[in-house]
């Protein structure tokens, strides 16, 4: 019986015992609904939640054991010199194990022994599915008969199954919150054991990066230097572009649809302006490198000053382009929530359109826009995929947004891209970078949540 | 005897003449043929039933119902002696000249003292920090509001209880030295001794303005106009002394209004 038909009876089952727990409710209630405490219907989810919680519950606790469970029998049947290996023969031999039970084609098995060791995990694992099966299915109609056997007219039965959704959203709550643990702590102990290896102080302030290890004692000019304030310096280069080209047209482009457009034109051109931000990054990638960059540089060619062709410019404007989306459409709806009474103070006053709107409107919205844009940099210093295509590999510590210049995030695909070994500082550097990427990300977040919801208070 | 009566220097004086009103709201029929004289120097009241069109009409005095999408207003409106629809005025200069305050206070998110200079600033009206100053001053002053507020003049207005919000609004409005205040029902969101206080303030600021206040209190009516006007369903049904109004309404509708058989 495989997995899926197990969990189908499973679920089958409980439809059973719902439909039971409703009949028995409404013979118990003799025709009067008044004596239930609860609906019928929650008779029946009762009994049904009894019924398939233990059951699933033995199935998760089966998924975690099974596999440690039976690679340890596996192993404990095999001869004493293979068990005498090496951790990782050890992990080769018990793969090859799996594959081969898997496929259930024994053909390729290296060895007698080996066949005979897949058989034997085959086996095993298929008595232990049975006996689980068994044991789950046994639980889950124990489960809805003891549940059947207490539904009485006064049982609480609402209140039961509401606890027991309750503690389903708590548990979905909970697991974004823990997957962020997990990632945070991930990368803190990877980056826990490259400042093991490599100072702090010389990684927050060091002024040269150039990540290449001598892979042989002998090898020259690679012994690898972690300053990374050139990769911050950079980042910071291109997010500052990408700002001043997304901050001017993004908010002059909200107040204008907010404030002066027309109906008709503000239906025609906001879904426009809201598919920049549907292009996927990648296409933005190839329009900094394929268009925007080349031309910089020709212009740059016939002014007679260079422009390098990853200059920080193009890729600071794209991805600015990128950002505006983003700015207009939080600054629309931030100038739209501006409550008209102040318009109209303001108009009653005599002041004219531009007077309400630069004095009034916008100091009135300006936390909310503030809070957008902060939102828009965390944007721009994690975005990925444009620099990595746009921007250069080499790290230059410089100011000359004509210059090429790298970023944090660039830096951390190239370490990680293909085959990489994780014990050293070139690799685990990545993760620094990550944990710094991550702290300033959520430091401007909270910064402009905080920001938003403070304008928030102020008019609802 | 409302003790304010003998200060009144109103001379039967028009100072704001509708003629023949007629205000569409795409294609509702809002308001009906509305003759008004409002006298220098008075209180108008407008009162009547939700929906009855008196707030309307208020609106036209100083075109605020420009700012509403397909609105629509016919007949004249002079303001001695020049039309406020004509097509030359400026809708700016007009709205100094007739100030408004609204049914709900709406304080800018700005300092106590940044919501009076308002005005006077977008209009040039001083030249001077010092002048501002003194306007400022004045108009809380005249506001009753000053000896609540003359030591934290830099925090925000939006902080002030909602009575003392709606008489900066009032300080605000006046700081313009508008000639005509209107006002939408000002106390409606106010409770009752703040709801005295901007009522006194109406009263006083009779010298030296001419008011026109949408009320639905008719005992508020009563206290503080010297001339009242009852609306009903778009039209003009009577207007009036006030006191003449409430003791002997000539319209079988204006007195079953008044004595709260409907509305």
């Amino acid at each position: 019986m495989p997995f899926i038909t197990l969990l189908a009876t499973l679920l089958a089952l409980s439809a059973i015992l719902y439909q039971l727990g409703k009949g028995r409710a409404l013979r118990l209630s003799g025709g009067r609904p008044g004596v239930l405490h609860s609906l019928p219907t929650y008779y029946g989810s009762y009994v049904a939640l009894w019924c398939a919680l233990p059951a699933f519950l033995l199935v998760a606790v089966w998924i975690i054991i099974e596999p440690m469970a039976l690679q340890a029998l596996v192993l404990n049947s095999l001869p004493e010199t293979v068990r005498q290996l090496p951790l990782a023969r050890l992990s080769l031999i018990t793969n090859e194990m799996r594959q081969l039970a898997a496929s259930g084609d024994y053909r390729f098995a290296s060895s007698p022994e080996a066949r005979a060791a897949a058989e034997h995990y085959r086996d095993l694992h298929q008595i232990g599915f049975a006996a689980m099966a068994v044991l789950v299915l046994t639980a889950g109609i124990f489960g809805g008969r003891f549940a059947l056997g207490r539904i009485r007219p006064a049982l609480r039965a609402r209140n039961r199954v509401e606890q027991a959704i309750l503690f389903f959203l708590f548990v979905s709550s909970t697991l974004a919150i823990f997957t962020t643990i997990g990632i945070v702590l991930s990368l803190l102990f990877e980056s826990l054991r490259f400042f093991s290896m490599v100072p702090v102080s010389d990684f927050l302030f060091g002024l040269s990066w150039s990540p290449q290890m001598a892979m042989r004692t002998d090898q020259v000019g690679s012994s690898g230097a972690f300053g990374a304030v050139p990769l911050f310096a950079g980042t910071l280069l291109i997010s500052l572009i990408a700002m001043v080209v997304a901050v001017p047209t993004g908010l002059l482009s909200a107040i204008y649809m907010a404030e002066y457009a027309n109906p008709r034109f503000r239906a025609v051109a906001k879904p426009l302006i809201e598919v920049l931000a549907g292009i996927p990054t990648v296409v933005y990638g190839f329009f900094a490198v394929v268009t925007v960059a080349p031309f910089l540089r020709d212009l740059g060619n016939q002014l007679h000053f260079s422009v390098s062709s990853e200059s920080a410019l193009a890729t600071g404007i794209v991805m600015g382009v990128m950002i505006i989306p983003f700015i207009s459409s939080l600054s629309d709806d931030v100038i739209c929530d501006v409550p008209d009474a102040l318009r109209h103070g303001a108009y009653g006053l005599g002041a004219t359109r531009s007077e309400t709107i630069r004095q009034v409107v916008l100091p009135a919205a300006l936390p909310g826009i503030v809070g957008g844009i902060l939102l828009a940099v965390s944007r721009a210093i994690g975005e990925t995929m444009i620099v990595v295509m746009a921007a250069g590999l080499s790290a230059h510590l410089t100011a000359n947004p004509f210059a090429s210049v790298t970023t944090v995030t660039v830096q951390v695909v190239t370490l990680l891209v293909g085959d990489q070994e994780f014990d050293s500082p070139k690799t685990l550097s990545a993760f620094a970078l990550g944990l710094v990427l991550f702290v300033v990300t959520l430091a401007l977040n909270v910064v402009a949540l905080k920001v938003v919801r403070k304008y928030r208070e102020r008019y609802e | 005897m409302d003790p304010g009566a003998e200060r009144t220097q109103s001379n039967g004086h028009t100072k704001v003449a509708a003629r023949d009103v007629n205000v569409y709201y795409g294609e509702k029929h809002a308001l009906k043929t509305v003759d008004l004289d409002i006298r220098i120097n008075e209180v108008t009241a407008l009162i009547g039933p939700s929906g009855c069109g008196k707030s309307t009409f208020l609106r036209c005095i100083n075109r605020m119902n420009d700012l509403i999408d397909g609105a629509k207003v016919t007949g004249s409106i002079v303001l001695d002696r020049q039309d406020i629809y004509d097509r030359n005025l400026d809708v700016v200069q007009l709205r100094a000249r007739v100030g408004m305050v609204f049914q709900k206070p709406n304080p800018f998110p700005k300092s106590i003292f940044d919501n009076v200079a308002y005005g006077p600033r977008i209009h040039g009206l001083a030249n001077t920090a010092g002048e501002i100053e003194e306007i400022v001053v004045t108009s809380l002053k005249r506001a009753g509001l000053f000896e609540e507020v003359k030591d934290r003049l830099e925090e925000p207005g939006t902080g002030l209880s909602g009575g003392q919000q709606q008489r900066l609004c009032i300080a605000r409005a006046i700081a313009v030295s508008p000639e005509v205040i209107l006002m939408d029902e000002p106390c409606s969101a106010l409770d009752p001794i703040a709801t005295a206080k901007v009522e006194e303030l109406i009263d006083e600021l009779r010298e030296n303005f001419t008011i026109v206040i949408v009320t639905h209190s008719m005992q508020q009516a009563a206290r503080v106009s010297q001339r009242t006007a009852f609306f009903h369903l778009g039209e003009l049904i009577e207007v009036g002394d006030t006191e003449s109004i409430f003791t002997n309404p000539s319209h079988k509708l204006t007195q079953g209004y008044i004595t709260g058989r409907f509305g």
